[in-house]
């Protein structure tokens, strides 16, 4: 389909076509430039600050072509910056959001593997009507849920820990990684589990044996998906812990907000980007399976 | 066909089940049980603290509808929805118009077409706060997009958007659009994909200009992912949270309030935890409005096309 403008066209005289064909083609391509330059500008320009002298930008702008390349600013936001009258740079927050984004990530998939297992291979009565209730986890809003995460975090001893934002986030996660598996292995014959259980295979053994080895496409989708959804989440990040438990976009905000800091864009522009580049090297490493959760996670 | 009728006739000895077929059932329990209480208790707690006098801590002395009253009553409240309404148009059909666009344009067999999708893309897969704290400084006159302007010679150019009360929203709405028309491009993408080239082709033979084709056959039959596409961004929109705190964060004044930042301003900056949660529900019954109708709109598709076969 992606052809009709050109095998319509070439159906009439060969030269009025080719010069039509040859200014569609421009304005495509104009286009799609323009768009792109919207699109990739704001990156440019933060990584240019990042390795811009602060001078030089209080000067020209932030929107200019670096004159001078400094790696300065990196290591003042990575190592010692100070955020909130804690002058450890990033390095704490980026530790806290990884020690909360690998273990939830892993935990997540880990169940929405084993519960889309169950939920599409060992259904019964009544699992589909359960099944509907844990999706309309991916619904909830945040906000329903701040006052009762508060009370249980704090009876169990983990307010303001990261361990306290794993648990939200792997309770959270679980509605949307039983929902990616359970969907992919729905097409996963059922003749395969059936000849499997005539020769004696029980629940683990096919899930090792059979679903598991047919899973990474799946589990790549559902490991990107909630790596970058938790890396980048905000609102029980703050809400729930304070100070050096922090998660890197809780610290981003705190260091931009301080009023002091508002003019080091140099150091801000790191920071940012320090707080960027996970998710981006994900996205970039895994684009095919990143574009693939969204377009799932958008159609249910 | 599912396994449970596979074995329905195999011996029975536990409960009338046989052992082996409990597993399943141990091992989905905590799942289970956690997004019940997640889903449905959450809920009912934060519906019960609504109506409850909660102000610093949460309480439980019962006061009804009082601060569905107040909240409604009050004037930050009102900027906070009317602003909802405001930017969902104007985001949703923003990035949907863009999105189709650069999905047509993609469409047209160009070259490089990964090369174009990865950077429409690439906001998607950074935080909002990445993105809200990058264009706020864009948005600030003294060494943004006005600064960079003016130094060109146009030296009365004003573009303060997120520092202007009445125009703030607007910042927020294109650094919206502009984070997740690469979203609506992706699913339009993959819908214009699936069109069936037959219906193309017939209506070329037709005559139809490729304008024409598009506006006749091939969008009408993506329709349904312009709902999609639509639903999401709502639901994108009612939690518009991190945009708008590393935008304005809720600035100038309260202009560009949202509901999501009112809950968070009432529950942990004003202690007035019951019309905070008031305020939630309030989010909750809008997220239901517009998906109900749609869940309901996709189980009847569903079932018309098991019945058309």
């Amino acid at each position: 389909m992606a052809d009709i403008a050109l095998s319509r066209v070439e159906d009439h005289e060969a030269v009025r076509a080719s010069r039509r064909r040859g200014w569609t083609r421009a304005v495509i391509y104009g286009l799609l430039t323009v768009f792109a330059l919207i699109y990739v500008i704001p990156l440019l320009v933060v990584v240019f600050n990042a390795f811009r002298a602060q001078p030089e930008i209080a000067r020209n702008g932030l929107i200019a072509f670096p004159q001078s390349f400094q790696p300065d600013a990196w290591v003042a936001a990575w190592d010692n910056y100070c955020i909130g009258g804690t002058c450890q740079g990033m390095k704490r927050y980026f530790y806290n959001s990884l020690l909360m984004t690998i273990p939830a990530t892993i935990i997540s998939t880990l169940l929405g593997a084993m519960n889309g297992y169950i939920l599409s291979k060992w259904r019964f009565k009544g699992s589909d009507v359960l099944f509907t209730c844990m999706l309309l986890g991916v619904f909830m809003p945040g906000q329903i849920a701040l006052m009762p995460w508060a009370f249980i975090l704090g009876k169990v001893g983990l307010s303001n820990s990261v361990y306290g934002l794993v648990l939200i986030h792997v309770v959270q996660g679980i509605s949307f990684t039983t929902l990616f598996c359970r969907n992919y292995y729905v097409s996963i014959p059922d003749d395969l589990i059936k000849a499997a259980r005539i020769d004696g295979a029980g629940f683990w053994r096919i899930f090792f044996k059979i679903i598991l080895p047919l899973s990474p496409p799946i589990l790549i989708v559902t490991v990107i998906w909630q790596f970058t959804g938790i890396w980048n989440e905000y609102l029980f990040g703050v809400v729930f812990t304070s100070g050096t438990q922090q998660p890197i976009t809780a610290a981003l905000v705190a260091l931009t907000a301080s009023g002091t800091t508002a003019s080091a864009y140099d150091v801000m522009s790191a920071a940012v980007l320090i707080g960027a580049i996970p998710p981006l090297l994900v996205y970039f490493l895994g684009g095919k399976y990143f574009v693939r959760g969204l377009t799932q996670g958008a159609i249910k | 066909m599912s396994l449970e009728r596979a074995s329905a006739t195999r011996p029975r000895l536990f409960g009338g089940r046989r052992l082996g077929e409990l597993v399943p059932i141990i091992v989905l329990a905590p799942s289970l049980i956690a997004s019940f209480i997640y889903v449905f208790v959450f809920s009912i707690w934060t519906l019960y603290i609504a109506m409850s006098n909660s102000s610093l801590l949460p309480s439980y002395g019962f006061v009804g509808l009082s601060n569905f009253e107040s909240l409604w009553a009050n004037r930050r409240w009102n900027i906070a929805y009317t602003n909802l309404f405001f930017f969902s148009g104007f985001y949703i059909v923003g990035s949907m118009l863009v999105g189709l666009l650069l999905a047509i344009l993609i469409d047209q067999k160009v070259r490089g077409e990964s090369v174009w999708r990865t950077i429409f893309l690439y906001p998607l897969a950074v935080s909002f706060i990445v993105t809200g704290t990058v264009w706020s400084w864009l948005y600030n006159p003294v060494d943004g997009i006005q600064a960079l302007v003016r130094s060109f010679g146009w030296t009365d150019f004003s573009f303060a958007l997120a520092s202007d009360r009445n125009y703030a929203i607007w910042a927020i709405i294109i650094t919206g659009i502009w984070q997740s028309s690469g979203f609506a491009m992706a699913l339009f993408l993959a819908g214009l994909r699936s069109v069936d080239g037959d219906i193309i082709r017939a209506a070329q033979i037709d005559g139809a200009s490729t304008f024409r084709t598009y506006r006749k056959v091939i969008l009408p039959s993506i329709a349904p992912i312009f709902l999609a596409v639509a639903v999401v961004q709502i639901q994108f929109a009612i939690k518009t949270f991190d945009l708008v705190v590393a935008l304005t964060r809720g600035g100038p004044g309260v202009s560009t309030t949202f509901p999501a930042i009112y809950v968070y301003d009432l529950m942990f900056q004003r202690g007035q935890i019951g019309e905070g949660a008031a305020a939630a529900i309030m989010m909750l019954a809008a997220l239901a409005v517009v998906l109900v109708p749609y869940s309901l709109f996709l189980v009847w598709r569903r079932n018309k096309e098991v019945r058309n076969g």
